[in-house]
């Protein structure tokens, strides 16, 4: 049985089902009308936790035993008071390499909790960076989309923002360097591309099996880093588009990666009205599309950067991704089927999923 | 003291009164000090700058007020989610 937790713009969708059939349901449905940007089960806890940014009330992180049951709201989500800015959002949560969690959003924040997601704490120091040089947003605000712990040293962290690049701790958050060195903002005029800091990147992924491999779905580019995202070799040739938001990985294979591509920046759909999942299993070498079950004519899908994940592995990977159109795809094969999990839901901002 | 008027899940995270009094010279101690009185509203209403939420509407009796918008005692302050909010 395979849980899918989808955030979407009304609501909270917990799906379950048999991996590789149609046979999904809808289990329940939280924070109806709510629009919920992401939503995680931490093992850890058993917590379900969900970010909510309610257009009346501001961002809140939820928790909760059972999703069907009572939600608490965790302490802590806030800026420092006073100050110029306020928390817009919440855009991820992740588990730690020590049983903590991660949260990041706009703008730029991260923040930790150490009980599971009844409360957390503000990283200042990253702040500081933050307010000290003046990040710009992208399109979706200054999000800190992407939290990628290094499996076993829980004093390292990488986190990646839109649009200020990768970011990269050794000391549990205490100091922060930037990683982006052979990353090409195409997005900037020539002469301001070296050195720019500037950069949108949209995913990044790091091999649980090989931690100083890396990937990224960037701003028009795929990029794969093999020193831990201190340095980024770009690996989009033979995609029919390198511009698209999410990515995710076999957790088996450091050399493999999975992309959504988009038409581009100025029409952000699948190119052609042919939903493809791109494949690769060298590194970025080669791309394979990955597609049998998926609409493959006049289907012109938006899948947003927190909207694809992955159980499992190996042989045994199952993917899944929900669209702006209220469609959600899953494989239980490592892509190369693909069946409907669900229809006509809300636009999906995210899914998660476990097994 | 105020008359403070609140509805849906605000009005939960105070106790579920629909009303109740509170003191403070304009908008924003008005609200502060019902944060005061329910920590779990702090947040909601004003946000960490002080500043009334995009898609919240104050009143003070009947009319649209700002943070700074004075309240005298036996003032009606009622909050009310905007309509420019849903989606």
């Amino acid at each position: 049985m395979t849980e899918i937790l989808l955030g979407t713009k009304k609501g909270l969708f917990v799906l379950e089902g048999d991996p590789g059939t149609d046979d999904f349901e809808i289990r329940c449905r939280a924070f109806p009308g709510e629009p919920v940007d992401f939503a995680m089960r931490d093992r850890v806890s058993g917590h379900v936790l969900a970010t909510v940014t309610s257009p009346f009330y501001g961002p809140k992180i939820w928790f909760a035993e059972d999703p069907a049951g009572e939600w608490t709201q965790a302490e802590g989500v806030a800026l420092p008071e006073g100050g110029d800015e306020a928390l817009e959002r919440i855009w991820v949560i992740v588990a730690g390499a020590d049983g903590s969690l991660y949260a990041g959003g706009d703008p730029g924040v991260l923040f930790e909790s150490r009980d599971g997601g009844v409360t957390w704490e503000l990283n200042r120091a990253l702040r500081r960076h933050r307010v000290e040089e003046k990040w710009q947003p992208g399109g979706g605000g200054l999000c800190l989309h992407s939290i990628v712990p290094w499996p076993g040293e829980p004093e390292k962290l990488s986190v990646a923002v839109s649009a200020a690049g990768v970011w990269h701790t050794d000391d549990h958050g205490e100091t922060w360097r930037r990683g982006n060195q052979g990353i090409v903002p195409r997005y900037l005029p020539e002469e301001a591309r070296e050195g720019a800091t500037q950069l949108c990147v949209h995913r990044m992924e790091r091999s649980p099996s090989k931690p100083e491999r890396m990937f990224i779905q960037f701003h028009w580019g795929v990029y794969r880093s093999d020193d831990g995202g201190e340095s980024w070799t770009e690996i989009g040739d033979g995609l029919p588009s390198d511009f698209g938001f999410p990515l995710a990985l076999d957790p088996a294979d450091p050399d493999s990666a999975y992309v959504i591509p988009l038409q581009g920046d100025f029409d952000r759909v699948t190119p052609d009205g042919n939903v493809r999942v791109y494949e690769t299993r060298d590194g970025g070498s080669s791309w394979k599309p990955r597609g049998e079950g998926l609409p493959d004519h006049e289907a012109y899908l938006t899948v947003l950067r927190r909207a694809f994940d992955r159980a499992g592995e190996g042989p045994d990977l199952q993917l899944y991704f929900g669209a702006t159109s209220g469609d959600v795809f899953g494989s239980a094969d490592a892509g190369a089927t693909w069946f409907t999990a669900a229809t006509r839901l809300p636009p999906v901002f995210s899914v998660t999923a476990s097994d | 003291m105020a008359l403070v008027c609140l509805h849906g899940p605000l009005r939960n995270l105070a106790g579920g009164r629909a009303a109740q009094e509170v003191g403070g010279g304009d908008v924003r101690a008005v609200l502060r000090g019902l944060e005061d009185l329910h920590p779990s509203v702090a947040g909601w209403i004003l946000d960490e700058r002080g500043a009334i939420r995009r898609h919240i509407n104050v009143f003070v009796n009947g009319e649209r007020g700002g943070e700074q918008t004075a309240v005298a005692a036996e003032d009606r302050v009622e909050v009310l989610p905007a309509i420019t909010g849903g989606t």
